[in-house]
C-alpha cells in the first residue's frame, strides 16, 4: 500500500516480474554494480550459479574475484569473510543450506557478533550471511532446518527473513548496506512460489520493520518467511467463518518490530504466532514476551503458538506433518477467538 | 619428517654463530633492537604475573620462554601489515606497537585492551583456538585484492593445529594464494596435553605439505632464526608467492595461565635444560662484543619505568562505564537495547 510506495523512492519507474530467487539475484547484481567492495563467497556459486541459481550469471559479469567459488568450508567462508570485512570489503557469504551453517557457528558466535563490541567500535564486520532455510521442498536430511533462534539469541547480529520477492530484494540490499552483520534467511519453499513486480533499480526495505499485510479486528496472526502464505491461507479460511484476522509479516526477526506487534494486539486482543522452527526456545516465545511487556491488559485470550514440533526436522516423507499447516493455524485462530 | 624439516638454527644455546651466512646481516643495531624488545616484554610478562597474584589483574597466560618467537617474528613485519594474535601473544602485539596500558587493561577485563592505536592493524587476541587463522587469511586476501604489498601474520599454538579452523585457514590461504604468514609457536603443551599426544605427526611444519604451502621448522628460541625466516616468508608474501607456514619450536617456561599448575602434568625437571631465549641472545652478545653493560643498565631502568608507568596509568584509568555494555554492539543500537540500557542506568542511579 502506501508504505510500499514510499519505500521505493529511488528509481521506481521500471519494474520486472520476478520470483524470490530472481529478486535475490537481482539484489546482489545491483550491489555488485553499485559498490566495488561487495564480493560474494560460497560453495558452487560461480559457474554453477548456486544450487538454487541465486547467483546465476553473476560470475560471468563480475568475474571470479568478486563471485568466488570457495572450498567446501563454512567456517572458512565466514572466517575469511571476517578478515575481508575488517579490511574494507563487504562480503556476502552464502551458506548453501541453513542446516550446514553449524560448522560456521563458532565463527559467527565468537567473532562475527562480538568484534564490534569488544573493540568498542574500532573494528566492525559489515557482512551478510545468506542462507536458504526451511522444509517443504522434499530435500534430503539436514537440508530443511529453521535455525533462526540460534542467531536471534546471539547479540550482535541482525536476522532478516523476507516473504516476498519485493522484500527479498529490498531487504537484501539493506542488509548489504548495513554497517553490521546480518543473517539473511531465504525461505527456499517460496523461492519460485510467486512472481511480483520488483523495481529494477536500487531500493531498500528497512531492517527492523515489519508490515501489516492484512487488516483485521478479531485476532492478530504473526508470521514471516515461508509461514506467511500459510498464515494468510488460514486467515482467509477464518474470514469465511466470520473471524477477522490481522496478519503481520515480521520480516526482521532481530530486532523485532515491537511497535507493530503491540499496536495490532492492542487492537485485536488476541494473537496467534506461527513459525516453522521448534516451539521450545522458538522465536514465538520472544514475541509472547513482547506482547506481555506491551499489551498484557489488552489480551482477551491466551496467546497461541503454532510451530514446528519439538523434534528434529524429519525426512521429507513426514515434513508436511512437521510444519505448521493452515489447518493447525486455523485451529489456533478458533481457539483464540472463541476462548 | 624430522629429517625433511630439520630445526633451523643460526646461533646455538651458547650463543655461537652456527650458520655463518647471516654473519653480515647481524649487526649491532639489530641485536640491540631484538634484545631491547625481548627484555621489554619479559618485564611486562613478569609484572603481569605478579599483579595477578596480588589480585590487581585477572587470570593471565604467561609467555615467558617464547620471547624470541614473538619478537623475532613481529619485527620482521612493516607497520602497514596485520597481526592476528592469540591470548598468549601480547609480547608480539606490544612489540608491534600495541599500547602497554591498554594491554594491562585487557588483562584486567577491559575491552579498551582490544582497541589498537590508530593505524595499527592489530586484531583483538583470539581466545577460541585457531579461529583467528581464517581471519588473517581474509585480511591478507583483502590486501591482495587491493593490490598492496601488505601481509597478515596469524599466531597460533601447537594445539590449534588440531582444530578445523587451522586446516580451513591453510586451505583458503593456499587456494587463494594469500599473503599470510602462518606462525606457529610450538611450545610443546596445549594446557596440559603434550604435543606428542596432540598429534601423531612428528612436526607441525609437515602439515603445510598437504596444502602445498612452503613450510619451515625453526628453533623458536633463536631470535635470529625466527627473525630471518619470518623475513623470508614476508618477502615471499609481498612478491605474490602466497603463504608460508613457520613452526617455531619453543618452550612455555611457566603455566598455561596463572590459574594453572603445570606440576600436575609435567614430569619433574622437564624443560630445565632449555636455555631461555634472552640468555641465549646474551651469550651471543657477550661472544661478539655487543655486550654493553652501560646500555643494558640504561634500558633496564627505562623499561622498568615504562612498565611501572603503564601500570600506574592502568590503575588510574577511569572505571569501566556500564554504558559501554550497550553502546558498541551495533552501529545503531536497536530500541530494545536502548530501553534495557536506560532502565538499568536509572536503577543504578546513573542519568
Amino acid at each position: 500500500m502506501n508504505v510500499k510506495m514510499e519505500k521505493q523512492s529511488e528509481q521506481k519507474e521500471t519494474t520486472q516480474q520476478l520470483t524470490m530467487v530472481q529478486a535475490v539475484n537481482d539484489a546482489m547484481k545491483t550491489m555488485l554494480e553499485h559498490d566495488d567492495t561487495t564480493i560474494i563467497l560460497g560453495e558452487d556459486i560461480g559457474k554453477n550459479g548456486g544450487v538454487f541459481r541465486a547467483t546465476e550469471g553473476l560470475q560471468e559479469i563480475f568475474g571470479e574475484d568478486r563471485v568466488v567459488d570457495t572450498p567446501l568450508s563454512e567456517a572458512g567462508i565466514v572466517g575469511t569473510s571476517v578478515g575481508l570485512a575488517v579490511n574494507g570489503f563487504k562480503p556476502i557469504a552464502e551458506m548453501q543450506f541453513m542446516g550446514f551453517v553449524y560448522p560456521a557457528y563458532d565463527q559467527i558466535m565468537t567473532h562475527v557478533s562480538r568484534i564490534r563490541m569488544k573493540t568498542m567500535g574500532h573494528f566492525s564486520v559489515p557482512m551478510v550471511i545468506r542462507t536458504p532455510y526451511g522444509a517443504g521442498i522434499r530435500a534430503p536430511e539436514v537440508h530443511s532446518d529453521s535455525a533462526e533462534t540460534l542467531f536471534t539469541h546471539m547479540p550482535g547480529i541482525k536476522v532478516v527473513c523476507p516473504a516476498t520477492p519485493y522484500d527479498a530484494k529490498g531487504l537484501l540490499i539493506a542488509a548489504i548496506e548495513d554497517p553490521d552483520p546480518v543473517l539473511f534467511m531465504e525461505p527456499m519453499r517460496s523461492y519460485r512460489a510467486q512472481r511480483e513486480d520488483v523495481p529494477t533499480g536500487k531500493y531498500s526495505v528497512e531492517i527492523g520493520k515489519g508490515e501489516k499485510v492484512q487488516e483485521g479486528t478479531d485476532v492478530t496472526v504473526i508470521a514471516w518467511g515461508a509461514m506467511l502464505p500459510v498464515a494468510k491461507q488460514a486467515a482467509k479460511q477464518a474470514e469465511q467463518q466470520g473471524m477477522s484476522c490481522e496478519v503481520l509479516d515480521l520480516k526482521t526477526l532481530y530486532p523485532l518490530d515491537r511497535d507493530l506487534i503491540a499496536e495490532s494486539v492492542q487492537k485485536t486482543g488476541r494473537a496467534v504466532i506461527v513459525h516453522e522452527a521448534h516451539g521450545t526456545g522458538g522465536l514465538g516465545n520472544d514475541i509472547m514476551s513482547v506482547i506481555n511487556d506491551t499489551s498484557f491488559l489488552y489480551l482477551r485470550a491466551p496467546i497461541e503458538r503454532v510451530t514446528g514440533f519439538d523434534v528434529p526436522v524429519p525426512f521429507f516423507a513426514l515434513e508436511e506433518h512437521y510444519m505448521p499447516t493452515p489447518k493447525r493455524v486455523l485451529q489456533s485462530i478458533e481457539k483464540a477467538v472463541h476462548f | 619428517m624430522e629429517e625433511q624439516f630439520p630445526i633451523k638454527k643460526i646461533i646455538d644455546d651458547q650463543g655461537n654463530l652456527i650458520d655463518s651466512s647471516y654473519e653480515k646481516e647481524i649487526n649491532e643495531e639489530l641485536v640491540k633492537k631484538l634484545y631491547y624488545h625481548m627484555s621489554r616484554i619479559r618485564l611486562f610478562d613478569r609484572k603481569a604475573i605478579s599483579l595477578q597474584r596480588q589480585g590487581r589483574i585477572g587470570t593471565y597466560p604467561p609467555f615467558e620462554g617464547q620471547e624470541a618467537s614473538q619478537v623475532g617474528s613481529v619485527l620482521a613485519l612493516d607497520s602497514e601489515d596485520w597481526v592476528f594474535p592469540t591470548y598468549r601473544d601480547h609480547g608480539a602485539t606490544l612489540t608491534f606497537g600495541a599500547d602497554m596500558t591498554r594491554t594491562f587493561l585487557y588483562w584486567n577485563g577491559r575491552a579498551e585492551g582490544c582497541v589498537p592505536p590508530e593505524g595499527k592493524n592489530i586484531f583483538p587476541a583470539a581466545v577460541p583456538i585457531a579461529t583467528q587463522i581464517p581471519h588473517a587469511v581474509g585480511a591478507a586476501w583483502a590486501e591482495k585484492r587491493k593490490g598492496t604489498k601488505n601481509v597478515a601474520i596469524a599466531y597460533f599454538g601447537d594445539g590449534a593445529t588440531s582444530e578445523g579452523d587451522f586446516h580451513e585457514g591453510l586451505n583458503f590461504a593456499s587456494v587463494f594464494k594469500t599473503p599470510t604468514i602462518l606462525f606457529n609457536q610450538n611450545n610443546r603443551y596445549a594446557i596440559s596435553v603434550p604435543v606428542e599426544k596432540q598429534m601423531n605427526s612428528k612436526t607441525i611444519a609437515q602439515k603445510g605439505l598437504a596444502y602445498d604451502i612452503p613450510s619451515v621448522r625453526i628453533d623458536g628460541n633463536d631470535v635470529f632464526s625466527v627473525y630471518f625466516e619470518t623475513k623470508k616468508a614476508v618477502e615471499r608474501a609481498r612478491q605474490g608467492e602466497g603463504p608460508t607456514l613457520i613452526e617455531a619450536v619453543t618452550w612455555r617456561t611457566g603455566a598455561h595461565t596463572t590459574a594453572d599448575d603445570p606440576t600436575k602434568y609435567r614430569p619433574e625437571g622437564q624443560g630445565e635444560d632449555v636455555i631461555n631465549p634472552i640468555e641465549r641472545l646474551e651469550n651471543y652478545m657477550k661472544n661478539n662484543d655487543f655486550w654493553d653493560e652501560k646500555w643494558i643498565a640504561k634500558i633496564e631502568t627505562e623499561l622498568t619505568e615504562e612498565v611501572e608507568s603503564a601500570l600506574e596509568a592502568m590503575e588510574k584509568y577511569p572505571p569501566a562505564n556500564p554504558e559501554d555494555l550497550f553502546d558498541h554492539v551495533f552501529t545503531n543500537t536497536p530500541s530494545q537495547l536502548v530501553e534495557q540500557k536506560e532502565a538499568y542506568l536509572e536503577l543504578i542511579g546513573r542519568e
